[in-house]
C-alpha cells in the first residue's frame, strides 16, 4: 500500500478543519507552515522515488480493486507538478504572512488557503475523472472565498463574473463526465483509456470536445479566457500570485491528461491553432494596459498558449517541452506577481501613473523583477529561453512553421511589454517621494522579500539544472505517450 | 431512457441557459440550480436503468456509481448556490441591486480607442 500518496490531500483538509475552530493567528500560521512543509517533503520524496524506480505509484482508497476504487496515481508528471506546486504554495504563504494584508488577518484566510492546497494536490494525483471534478470544485470553492474575502465592491463585482463562469465550466465538465460514464460505464482514467478507444469516432470526438471546452475555460485559452484578466487583478497580490501560478496550470495539466491518456492524438491541429491564437491575443491584451497586475494577468493567457502548442505537437519532444514549460512558468509567473505585491505594498498601487523611479529607491527590487521578466520573455540564459527553445526546435522538426513564427513574434511582444513595465515603474523621477531617511524597499518588508528572493532563486536553479530537469521531463513525456504503462500500473496486466 | 426524461433534461437545460444569460444575479442562481438538476437527471437516466435500488439481491438492481456521483454533485451544487446567494446579498448591500456589471478597466481601455 502506498497510503502516503493521500497525505498531500488529507493533511491540509484536516488542518483546515482544525483552523476553522482554532482562530488564534500565531497558531494558524504555525500549523499552515508545518502542513505545507510536510506536503513539500512528501512531494519531494515521491518525486525521488518515482524517478529512481521509474514506476507509476498507485493507491486504491479503502482497499477496493483499483478499477472501481477511488485511485490516486503518481507518475512522473504528477509528482513533478506536486513538488513545484508545494514549493510555490509554501513561499506564497510566507509572503502573505509578511504582507499582512487585510484579508490575511481574517481567520478564514488560512483555512481557505489550505483547502486550495488540498484541491491542487488532488487534481494532480486524481486517477479518475470524477475525482478530478471534485478536486476542481475544492480548489474553485476556496478560490471563490479567497477572491472575495475582503468583500469590497471591486472584488464582489469581478468575483461574481468569476464564480458564474466557473460554475458554467463545472457544469460542462460534469455533463462530459456523465456522458463518458454513459458511454463506457466507468470514470477510472486507466479503464477509460482502453474503453474510449473502442467507441465510434464521432462519439469520442464529442466527449473529447466537451472535456476540452471545460478544461479550456479553466486554463484560460482562446476564446475562453475573458474572465481571467477581469477577476485576477482585484484580489490581493498573494492570492493573485497563487491563482496565476497554479490554477490555470491545473487546467493545462488536465488537458495534457485528456489528450495523452483518454483521447491520444485526437485534436493536434485544433490545439495548435488554439495555442497560437491564445499566445497572440494574450500578448496584445497585455500591451494595451497600463497597470502591472493587469499586464501580468494578460501574460498568463499568452504563456498558456505556448504549453498548448507543445501539447499540440503530440510528439515526445513536444510534450517534454510543454512539461518543462509548465515547470519553468509556475515559479516565474508567481515571482512576478510577488514583486508586484511588494511594489503595491510600498506605493499602494502598481499603476504607471501613480508610481515611477523605483530603481533609484531599490536596485535589488529591480533585479528581482528583471530576472523573471526576462525569463518570461525568453531571453538567454534564463529558464524561459530554454523552454521556448525546446518548443521552437520541435516546431521546426515537425515543420509546423506557422505556429513557430507566431511563438517567436509573441515572445518579442512579451519583451516589449516587460520593457513597458520597466520604463513605467522603474525608470523616471522618483514618485511618490519616500519618507525622509527611508532607504531601500526590500529591507522594510523582510518576509515578503525573502520569499520572493527564494522563488527567483528557484527559477535560476531551473535554468542552471536545465539538463537533468529536461531529461526528467522527457522521461515524463515518454510515460505520457505510452498510456499502456499507466493502464498496466493501475489495473494490472 | 424514456422520452419523458429526455424532454425533462432538455427543458431544464434550456430554461437554465436562458436564466444564465440574465444580468440579475438572482436569476443566474436560479439558472445554475436548473442546470444542476438537469445534469443530475441526465447522469441518473443515461448511465443505468433509473428507478431500481443499488442493492445486490434485489431483482431490479441498478449501478450504484452514478447515484454516488449525483449525490456528490448535489452536495457541491448546494454549497455553490449558498455561496452565490451570499455574493448576491453582499452585492445588494453595496449597490442596492444584484446586477452583474462589466469589467471597468476593460471598458476604460476600449473607450481610449474611441478617443484617440
Amino acid at each position: 500500500m502506498n497510503n502516503w500518496l493521500a497525505v498531500p490531500i488529507v493533511l491540509p483538509i484536516l488542518a483546515a478543519g482544525v483552523l476553522l475552530v482554532a482562530r488564534d493567528r500565531a497558531f494558524q500560521r504555525t500549523i499552515s507552515m508545518v502542513v505545507l512543509g510536510v506536503n513539500l517533503a512528501v512531494a519531494v520524496v515521491a518525486m525521488v522515488h518515482v524517478a529512481r524506480s521509474d514506476s507509476i505509484e498507485v493507491t486504491a482508497m479503502g482497499g477496493w480493486r483499483s478499477s472501481i476504487a477511488i485511485t490516486l496515481v503518481a507518475d512522473r508528471l504528477s509528482v513533478m507538478m506536486l513538488v513545484i506546486a508545494s514549493a510555490v504554495l509554501l513561499m506564497v504563504l510566507v509572503f502573505a504572512i509578511g504582507q499582512g494584508a487585510s484579508d490575511e488577518r481574517s481567520p478564514l484566510y488560512l483555512p481557505a488557503y489550505l483547502v486550495l492546497v488540498a484541491g491542487i494536490a488532488q487534481a494532480f494525483l486524481a486517477g479518475d475523472l470524477f475525482n478530478l471534478f471534485v478536486a476542481f470544485e475544492l480548489l474553485l470553492m476556496s478560490s471563490y472565498v479567497l477572491l472575495t474575502l475582503e468583500g469590497i465592491n471591486a472584488q464582489i463585482r469581478s468575483g461574481t463574473t468569476y464564480v458564474v463562469l466557473n460554475v458554467v465550466e463545472s457544469s460542462i465538465l460534469l455533463v462530459g463526465i456523465g456522458l463518458i460514464f454513459a458511454a463506457t460505464g466507468t470514470v477510472n482514467m486507466a479503464v477509460l483509456s482502453q474503453r474510449l478507444a473502442e467507441l465510434p469516432d464521432s462519439v469520442a470526438l464529442g466527449l473529447n470536445l466537451l472535456l476540452l471546452v471545460a478544461f479550456g475555460i479553466k486554463a484560460a485559452v482562446f476564446p475562453l479566457f475573458f474572465w481571467l484578466p477581469d477577476s485576477y487583478p482585484t484580489a490581493p497580490s498573494s492570492v493573485t500570485a497563487v491563482f496565476a501560478g497554479l490554477l490555470t496550470k491545473v487546467g493545462v495539466y488536465a488537458i495534457i491528461r485528456t489528450e495523452t491518456l483518454l483521447f491520444p492524438g485526437g485534436q493536434e491541429q485544433l490545439l495548435l491553432v488554439i495555442g497560437g491564437a491564445t499566445m497572440l491575443i494574450g500578448v496584445l491584451g497585455a500591451m494595451s494596459h497600463t497597470q502591472m497586475k493587469r499586464i501580468l494577468s494578460f501574460h498568463i493567457i499568452s504563456q498558456i498558449g505556448y504549453m498548448i502548442m507543445g501539447i499540440g505537437f503530440g510528439t515526445v519532444a513536444g510534450l517534454a517541452a510543454a512539461v518543462f514549460y509548465l515547470l519553468h512558468h509556475i515559479p516565474v509567473k508567481t515571482a512576478l506577481f510577488l514583486v508586484e505585491g511588494i511594489i503595491e505594498k510600498e506605493a499602494g498601487s502598481s499603476s504607471f501613473d501613480r508610481m515611477s523611479g523605483l530603481i533609484h529607491r531599490s536596485g535589488p527590487l529591480a533585479v528581482l523583477f528583471l530576472i523573471p521578466a526576462l525569463s518570461l520573455a525568453g531571453l538567454p540564459p534564463f529558464s524561459g529561453f530554454l523552454a521556448k527553445f525546446a518548443l521552437v526546435r520541435e516546431g521546426f522538426d515537425e515543420a509546423r512553421y506557422g505556429v513557430v513564427i507566431v511563438a517567436i513574434v509573441v515572445s518579442l511582444f512579451t519583451l516589449v511589454s516587460m520593457t513597458k513595465i520597466w520604463t513605467g515603474l522603474f525608470w523616471g523621477d522618483v514618485d511618490p517621494k519616500p519618507a525622509a531617511g527611508r532607504v531601500g524597499i526590500l529591507r522594510h518588508h523582510r518576509l515578503m522579500s525573502m520569499s520572493t528572493v527564494l522563488l527567483v532563486a528557484v527559477t535560476l536553479l531551473i535554468a542552471a539544472l536545465a539538463g537533468p530537469l529536461f531529461d526528467y521531463c522527457e522521461a515524463a513525456a515518454r510515460q505520457l505517450t505510452e498510456p499502456a504503462r499507466y493502464v498496466r500500473a493501475v489495473i494490472g496486466p | 431512457m424514456s422520452l419523458a426524461y429526455a424532454l425533462l433534461i432538455g427543458v431544464l437545460f434550456a430554461t437554465g441557459s436562458f436564466l444564465l444569460m440574465n444580468r440579475s444575479l438572482t436569476r443566474i442562481i436560479l439558472g445554475v440550480a436548473m442546470i444542476g438538476n438537469g445534469i443530475n437527471v441526465l447522469i441518473v437516466t443515461v448511465s443505468s436503468r433509473p428507478g431500481g435500488a443499488p442493492i445486490v439481491g434485489e431483482t431490479d438492481t441498478t449501478d450504484s456509481v452514478p447515484q454516488a456521483l449525483v449525490l456528490t454533485a448535489i452536495v457541491i451544487g448546494f454549497a455553490l448556490i449558498a455561496f452565490m446567494l451570499a455574493l448576491a446579498w453582499r452585492n445588494w448591500t453595496i449597490d442596492g441591486n444584484d446586477i452583474v456589471e462589466d469589467d471597468v478597466e476593460d471598458r476604460r481601455v476600449a473607450r481610449r480607442k474611441d478617443e484617440s
